[in-house]
């Protein structure tokens, strides 16, 4: 009777002693660290469960809807086809990381192996991109309306689009390639240098492919930022349903399409399989960035 | 038995912006010998060292006055950086492979120098590995990562890329300072083997090190050479009360 009674009462001593390594404990501070630990667990099961939840909720309600009709070459008010959308989002993506890639990432490089230090035209350089990257999408949106759409006169077109988000994309993948060739450490380029090699042949050999996956962080991100657009996308690349002919012919993307299909109000459940499709692109992509992240980073 | 001079170096003072940090420095460097740079930290033996392959030039705010010789020849005075880096092969402090494979790291500096074929890297890669006596331990692995060698296989690997451009000199700011004794060993007892072939210029914090390799030693202190001598010389019968100072362990 009185054994099982001993070891109970044994048993949080114990417990106490181990984690505690001789100090004797304030009964307080057990209690902090608990509520601690139930703050800090709750927090992360919270900021789980929401996104599962947002998941579960948009394959539930997407996935039954999701018919071959969904996916024939026309878009028609019957079948409300996303197969256009899903076209001109890759050719979107593609067309704004060609122009914004090499222009940010040459930029960042300037601004980091070339530019004397305590150059006042880098300190401005920061503050402008930093700026930048906290605009409103919608105000990207306006700008390429009135620039690109109406001054330039290319229209609502695929080419005005990805001009619009190139721009907004800019600062993202500048700071991104900035950091990470800040993060190469300076003694790859000492040894470089001390083998003889010049300027150029030690950015391009040495300091850009050890920064190679920061870069390709930065990029992922700007794809992100891309396919989830739509504010700036609805006043520069139109929301045409067909799938665009050229440069200068308007289209809209998944994100855009999936807007406008529920801001109409009949094809709500049309939407919903539209978002199940932009969620596995979003993953798919994520997926394979991180896989050549990894296979660069191995090398 | 004439010694020839690899290094003159004449009237040479460098500022770090305000700072000064060599005075005055005269010295002649001889070839085929491995000259070894003692004294405190922040005594300018390290700055002379990255002095005579002209790294210093990418430190800002460096000034430099008077005149190092490379065989007979003006280092600041029209002689391309990248032709005299070629000549003058740099080991650093902590080891600092690229983060590529062992035949990459190697093979660097010759395909930055023009040299593409690939039976001609071959053999630069396998000869430059032998002569850094560290071939047989990576042999098989050419084509794994610098990073997972031993810090002082990479060590060891660094003195082999810095050979691979077929330097006449070899500078080597405290090779062993960041390796384990087995290491140093290894790296000193290279060092050795290659004096035949090559000017060694070398900075160390250990008296014993540069007891155990070099043949001559300069001291300095506060930017000044206090006293350059043959080595033997040097710790047995100091000329300078600062110098014997130091070698018996009263400061530094």
């Amino acid at each position: 009777m009185s054994q099982p009674m001993d070891s109970v009462m044994a048993l949080p001593q114990q417990k106490v002693r181990m984690g505690r390594k001789g100090n004797a404990p304030k009964p307080t501070q057990g209690i902090q660290s608990l509520i601690l630990r139930l703050l800090v667990y709750g927090a992360a099961i919270f900021t789980f469960a929401v996104l599962l939840f947002l998941i579960g909720y948009i394959l539930i309600r997407g996935i039954p809807y999701l018919t071959p009709d969904l996916f024939s070459l026309e878009y028609t008010s019957e079948n409300c086809s996303m197969l256009p959308s899903i076209v001109t989002t890759v050719e979107m993506t593609l067309l704004s990381l060609v122009i914004a890639i090499p222009i940010s990432v040459f930029t960042a490089i300037y601004l980091v192996e070339y530019a004397k230090k305590g150059n006042k035209l880098v300190g401005l350089m920061r503050l402008t991109t930093e700026t930048l990257s906290g605009i409103p999408s919608i105000v990207y949106g306006l700008f390429g309306m009135l620039f690109f759409v109406t001054q330039l006169g290319w229209k609502l077109s695929l080419l005005s689009g990805s001009l619009t988000l190139a721009i907004m994309i800019l600062p993202l993948i500048m700071r991104s390639t900035e950091e990470a060739l800040l993060a190469v450490p300076d003694m790859y380029r000492e040894a470089s240098f001390g083998l003889g090699a010049g300027k150029l042949r030690t950015v391009f050999r040495i300091v850009l492919p050890s920064a190679m996956p920061g870069i390709l962080a930065g990029v992922i991100l700007a794809v992100g930022r891309i396919v989830g657009e739509t504010a700036a996308l609805i006043y520069t690349a139109g929301t045409a349903t067909d799938l665009p002919k050229g440069l200068l012919s308007s289209g809209r993307t998944l994100a855009v399409h999936m807007y406008c299909l529920s801001s109409e109000g009949l094809h709500t459940n049309q939407a919903y399989a539209t978002a199940v499709v932009l969620l596995l692109i979003v993953l798919a992509m994520n997926t394979i960035s991180a896989l050549i992240a990894r296979k660069l980073t191995k090398n | 038995m004439s010694m020839n001079v690899k290094y003159k170096i004449q009237d040479l003072n460098l500022h770090y912006g305000e700072f000064h940090a060599l005075k005055n420095i005269n010295l002649d460097l001889p070839e085929r010998e491995i000259t070894a740079f003692i004294g405190p930290s922040g005594c300018g033996k390290s700055t002379l060292l990255k002095t005579l392959n002209r790294m210093n030039d990418l430190v800002e705010g460096c000034r430099i006055d008077g005149t190092v010789r490379l065989d007979g020849e003006d280092i600041f005075d029209r002689m391309d950086v990248n032709i005299l880096r070629r000549r003058v092969g740099m080991v650093f402090q902590k080891p600092n492979p690229f983060p590529m494979s062992i035949y990459d790291n190697i093979a660097f500096g010759p395909r930055t120098h023009g040299i593409h074929s690939k039976s001609k890297l071959d053999e630069i890669v396998e000869k430059s590995l032998q002569n850094a006596a560290i071939w047989d331990e990576v042999k098989d692995r050419l084509h794994k990562s610098a990073l997972g060698m031993s810090g002082g296989q990479q060590q060891r690997l660094c003195i082999a890329r810095a050979l691979a451009i077929e330097p006449e000199v070899l500078l080597m700011d405290e090779p062993t300072s960041a390796l384990d004794p087995i290491s140093t060993m290894k790296v000193e007892d290279l060092v050795q083997e290659l004096k035949q072939n090559y000017t060694i210029v070398m900075v160390t914090h250990n008296m014993q090190q540069a007891t155990r390799v070099s043949d001559k030693t300069a001291f300095f202190l506060l930017g000044e050479v206090v006293e350059f001598n043959q080595t033997s010389e040097l710790f047995s019968m100091p000329k300078d009360q600062r110098t014997e100072n130091y070698i018996t362990g009263r400061f530094g």
